[in-house]
């Protein structure tokens, strides 16, 4: 079975954010960057196929530079090979447009089965696999908790709301978006960083692609940082001082102690 | 610009019933409809929904669409897809409303992508600045907000986050349930059964205060530092899914969308950064309390009480001083 992982570089988790003086976007700056969480667990998912029903997977990333540690790790986890779409300026395409640059780097690649991870942790759409699906022509699921191989087939298990599930059967080749918490993500071990380093990573540009149009049909405009909708009483100063604080409101404000 | 706000019902045990969000999604296109000076109408898709139709009709609507069709019994995007689109170009609908749903998310991308549009998913405001329309939507996992255009033609697509507008601010008014029958081909995607997994051991909704705690915690090994906090508070404790998926906690204690929804006197965020996920499971809690070192973490959005610092020195501190007042 041939995989696709399709992954991304975010920002790392406990990042604190600024909004760049522009006020279009965030200081990249001082940021430090790792694969996009739900996308690690599609890569997990993918490694774990591959090992029980053999085949090939192969990562697919577009992003500037930077994202070329993301994909090493990727390698060095166990996919076999990876697809790299140099583009600086991710920010100015529209997750169609996107989703458009990764179509047609998959489309010669002719994968069996195509993975993402649910959403992206920074923009947070969660419609790249969705799209990517419907321009390549194939059946999806998302929110995926379990994936099993048939004969031509997957059988699939979606997360509902409120802890309902239901099982979906779609013919291959076919793409999932894959739920955090899916499979347990193993560590590159040594070898496979040392492996990592002589597969290949193929550039593609992404004026090289043949992705249709790029114009994007809507904008970001200004970042900010959300207003509060309660007024917070917040207490500082060292821990004992400031846990004092708190109890004592606690107790006598709040009279929940 | 004639906008449509398409409902969501589900017929998990029984006949189909409304998804409570749908109604939230009909209060805002109503008030977009009013802003705008322009009509509203609303659709709501399945196979035996007369019923829930006729329920819309003494609402302020222009049209109440039934999309029927035995092969919308059971949900799958494909049919969904075609449905919708249909009657978007049935009606020339200039503005199409959605709640963000899981059955959403599954279908909406497809659509837009399908008309060559992009949707705008998970909004939590709209304003209207010169006759256009901005929505707002969270980036970073709700650390931050940015506004969002649409720039190309109608029709614009987007989904409401749940809880962004309020169901009771539905107009009453009165309209007549319009039958639309598209044209479908079965799905290649074969939904099969719906179920949930083995009863849940913990009912997190009985506890009167929750601790719950986040990825702040680091690992498995400092679950016990919490555990003291709740221990003393008589609490129980919870926590946000990266714990749970992690297998630090099972998976039963998880507040959230996934998880349990929860409403205690006091609930205890630490280490938590307040993800909608999350937040949607808690913050109908009467007294919240925050523990986190990012002041800027949305979870202070929701806090009434907070410290800003590290959870390994205050959540310790908390535990002597709580023992001190309850002595």
């Amino acid at each position: 079975m041939k995989i696709i992982v399709c992954t991304k570089q975010v920002p790392a988790r406990d990042s604190q954010l600024r909004v760049a003086s522009s006020g279009a976007w965030i200081q990249e700056a001082d940021l430090s960057y790792e694969i996009n969480e739900p996308d690690a667990y599609a890569l997990e998912e993918g490694l774990q196929l591959k090992e029980k029903h053999g085949g090939e997977v192969v990562v697919l990333c577009a992003g500037p530079a930077r994202a070329a540690q993301t994909i090493r790790e990727a390698l060095a986890k166990g996919a076999d090979r990876a697809i790299h779409i140099a583009e600086e300026d991710l920010g100015a395409f529209d997750p169609l447009g996107a989703a458009r640059l990764l179509a047609a780097a998959l489309r010669p690649e002719s994968p069996d089965l195509v993975l993402t991870g649910l959403q992206s942790d920074d923009l947070g759409y969660g419609q790249t696999g969705v799209i990517l699906a419907e321009l390549l022509g194939l059946p999806h699921a998302t929110i995926i908790m379990q994936v099993e191989k048939q004969d031509g087939a997957i059988r699939v298990k979606r997360e509902l709301e409120d802890g309902w599930f239901q099982h979906v059967e779609m013919p291959l080749p076919a793409l999932l978006t894959i739920q955090s918490g899916i499979n347990k993500l193993r560590y590159a071990t040594l070898m496979g960083i040392k492996k990592a380093k002589n597969k290949e990573i193929r550039n593609v540009t992404a004026a090289s692609l043949d992705a249709g149009s790029a114009v994007p049909s809507i904008q970001l405009g200004r970042v900010y940082l959300p207003g509060r909708s309660k007024q917070t009483q917040l207490f500082d100063g060292p821990p004992k001082e400031a846990a004092a604080k708190l109890v004592e409101k606690l107790k006598f404000e709040a009279r929940v102690i | 610009m004639n906008i449509l706000v398409v409902m969501e019902q589900r017929a998990v045990q029984g006949p189909p019933a409304w998804s409570r969000m749908s109604w939230e999604t009909l209060a805002a296109g109503q008030q977009l409809a009013r802003e705008l000076q322009q009509p509203v109408s609303a659709a709501v898709l399945g196979q035996g929904i007369e019923n829930l139709a006729s329920e819309l009709t003494d609402k302020k609507l222009e049209h109440v669409y039934a999309v029927e069709h035995d092969l919308l019994k059971d949900y799958t995007p494909d049919t969904y897809t075609a449905a919708v689109r249909q009657l978007v170009e049935k009606t020339q609908a200039g503005i199409v409303i959605f709640p963000h749903t899981y059955q959403v998310r599954d279908f909406l991308p497809k659509l837009a992508t399908a008309l060559g549009r992009v949707a705008v998913s998970d909004v939590i405001a709209h304003r209207i600045e010169d006759g256009k329309l901005v929505l707002v939507r969270q980036l970073f996992q709700g650390k931050l907000n940015v506004d969002v255009r649409f720039t190309g033609d109608p029709p614009y697509f987007a989904s409401l986050q749940a809880g962004a507008y309020r169901a009771d601010h539905i107009e009453a008014g009165s309209a007549a349930v319009e039958k639309f029958t598209p044209q479908l081909t079965p799905s290649r995607i074969q939904p099969l059964d719906l179920f949930r997994e083995a009863q849940r051991a913990v009912d997190l909704t009985a506890a009167e205060i929750i601790v719950s705690v986040g990825r702040g915690i680091k690992e498995a090994d400092n679950i016990p530092i919490v555990q003291k906090l709740a221990d003393v508070l008589g609490a129980e404790l919870a926590a946000s899914r990266p714990i749970c998926d992690s297998g630090w906690l099972p998976m039963e204690r998880q507040v959230g969308s996934s998880g349990q929804t929860v409403a205690p006197k006091m609930y205890l965020a630490v280490g938590i950064s307040g993800a909608i996920q999350h937040l949607v499971g808690m913050k109908g809690s009467k007294i919240i309390v925050a523990i986190n070192k990012d002041a800027n973490a949305p979870i202070f959005e929701v806090a009434d009480y907070g410290i800003v610092g590290d959870l390994f020195q205050v959540v310790p501190a908390l535990v002597e001083e709580i023992k001190k007042a309850k002595s």
